[in-house]
């Protein structure tokens, strides 16, 4: 017979069930509120602050701001965390702990610290380069790799840990060259985790906001940044319309991932 | 080697630039330290003499180490239910803790603004079923702080303490069920001190990334309850004073290296034992 929780856990764990889930079902009355500022419907619903996102450009120029950077920073972390993985697990030298550790230092340092440095790398940067030094959108694609890198190392990492050595080798023995190893063996067997990197790096680099505060003024307005603006003064409750909207996606994409998962388990991969 | 080469040449490219854009300024940011606005350790010397510089610290500390007590007693309970329960109420609990993971910093620190505000739905609530006259100052206090910080924080401590408990032999646990132990005391005799190590481990990660938080404290403190992680901002863009910026920085980092340094030396023994 299996252990199992008694009644008093199982109570505990329905509070604090409720106490993480409650913040979120917070916003959605509020969003639908007639008034100017944050208050409950009192019997009128209204859509305005829906509304105000798309009639509003600040909103859909950050959002689209917010998706380039994603993109370009996520490709680009993603590739440099998977060469770097595939070398180190070609090579395996015996700097691989350290290496690893270095590159995986901005996941551990405090995000404030970490926003301190790349504030007085990008203000550095502009005086040589201003196009993308601080408050520019190349400088937050620097800074965002310095920060999804070192999450796209584990998932390649990770990957590659249960890769069998014994395909490449088999590809070497055969005359392979190195490019046609990656490309014809390694990666397509690493296909999953480097995808997962790209999508996780994506995300991150998509939330992004204690780095983006310190490194952005004016100019380069992520969709987080522009959401903190609006947090520190009056509060807009055209945020709560977008948190909404965010949180919709956010559950629709985690009930894509568990049913393509599930079918990808279902599915041997040869 | 030629095959050598290349080998380096997929490795190399991600350590360099982290050594260009990360390493080398964060040297830039400990020179601040000893030559902004002098050369010398007078910075170094504010922060532990400074009272501003010092209350921040300590409100820091006490913050940080409540959100720890209150994030690892609710990420224990959930992993609890999420290794031993039924399926269905496992799943509950996964998904309980997962969309949350998900969903920004920004988006949940609005959340608990949302309901603990003064107009906000608790206050509502509590008027409307005549419990209070007037609103309970929840949010731009150190409360607000805690509540939210431990909101975002108890996922993360979730993770390593299921992992933990998935390698417990459960026969001890029903073995002990069956000699007629009651369910607090296969907890406290049993179950407690097989997962301490988990807890541990579990407690110094939410202290880690407790101490340099920076969004939830400033969003939910409302710039009154000041953590450090904020008070460096204030420093840097309405102080502009660089050198105390960068000393605090330091400190913070020597702490957090301290803590890190600590966690990787007990997960070790921890191996080592198991």
């Amino acid at each position: 017979m299996a252990y199992r929780p008694g009644p008093f856990a199982l109570a505990l764990m329905g509070l604090i069930v409720v106490f993480l889930l409650v913040p979120l079902v917070a916003v959605v009355p509020i969003s639908f509120t007639p008034s100017e500022y944050l208050a409950l419907p009192q019997g009128a619903y209204s859509l305005r602050h829906y509304r105000a996102l798309v009639d509003d450009p600040a909103w859909g120029n950050s959002a689209l701001l917010s998706l380039w950077v994603g993109i370009v920073a996520s490709a680009l972390a993603t590739t440099l965390a998977t060469a770097f993985g595939i070398g180190l697990w070609f090579l395996q030298p015996r700097l691989t702990r350290l290496l690893v550790g270095f590159v995986i230092m901005p996941m551990v340092v405090p995000p404030v610290i970490s926003a301190v440095t790349l504030y007085f790398m990008l203000t550095s940067l502009s005086k040589f380069a201003g196009a993308i030094g601080y408050d520019t959108w190349p400088g937050v694609v620097i800074a965002h790799i310095v920060m999804i890198s070192p999450f796209a190392v584990v998932m390649v990492l990770v990957a590659l840990s249960r890769l069998d050595r014994r395909i490449d080798m088999a590809a070497r023995s055969c005359g392979a060259s190195v490019p046609r190893r990656i490309f014809s063996v390694i990666l397509p067997n690493i296909r999953f985790g480097v995808a997962t990197a790209a999508f996780l790096s994506f995300i991150l680099s998509w939330e992004e906001i204690a780095v983006t505060l310190f490194i952005t003024s004016t100019k380069a307005i992520t969709l987080p940044r522009l959401v903190w603006s609006g947090l520190r003064d009056n509060v807009d409750p055209a945020i709560a319309a977008l948190s909404v909207l965010l949180i919709l996606v956010t559950i629709v994409l985690m009930v894509v991932i568990t049913v393509v998962r599930a079918r990808a388990d279902r599915k041997p991969a040869h | 080697m030629k095959r050598h080469v290349w080998y380096w040449g997929l490795i190399a490219p991600l350590p360099l630039f982290l050594a260009i854009v990360y390493l080398v300024p964060f040297l830039g940011v400990v020179r601040w330290s000893v030559t902004e606005p002098q050369l010398g350790f007078g910075n170094y010397v504010r922060v532990f003499t400074d009272p501003l510089v010092l209350s921040v610290l300590w409100r820091t500390l006490r913050v940080c180490v409540l959100v720890t007590l209150a994030t690892t007693i609710m990420a224990y309970a959930l992993s609890y239910i999420w290794v031993f329960a039924s399926p269905p109420i496992q799943r509950l609990v996964e998904f309980g803790v997962l969309i949350p993971f998900w969903i920004s910093t920004l988006t949940r620190a609005f959340g608990w603004l949302v309901l603990l505000y003064n107009r906000g739905l608790i206050n509502t609530g509590l008027r409307d079923l005549g419990l209070i006259d007037f609103p309970l100052t929840l949010v731009r206090n150190e409360f607000g702080v805690v509540v939210g910080m431990t909101h975002f924080l108890v996922p993360f401590a979730v993770l390593p303490l299921v992992s933990s408990m998935r390698h417990l032999d459960t026969r001890v646990l029903t073995a002990a069920r069956g000699m007629g132990a009651s369910r607090f005391h296969v907890f406290r005799s049993v179950l407690f001190p097989m997962t301490m190590p988990g807890v541990v481990g579990a407690a110094l990660i939410t202290l880690i990334f407790s101490l340099g938080f920076f969004i939830t404290p400033a969003i939910l403190g409302g710039g009154r309850s000041v953590l450090v992680a904020e008070f460096i901002y204030v420093q840097i863009f309405q102080t502009v004073d660089w050198g105390i910026a960068g000393a605090i920085s330091v400190v913070l980092m020597v702490a957090v290296a301290a803590l890190i340094a600590l966690f990787i030396r007990l997960t070790r023994v921890e191996q080592m034992v198991g």
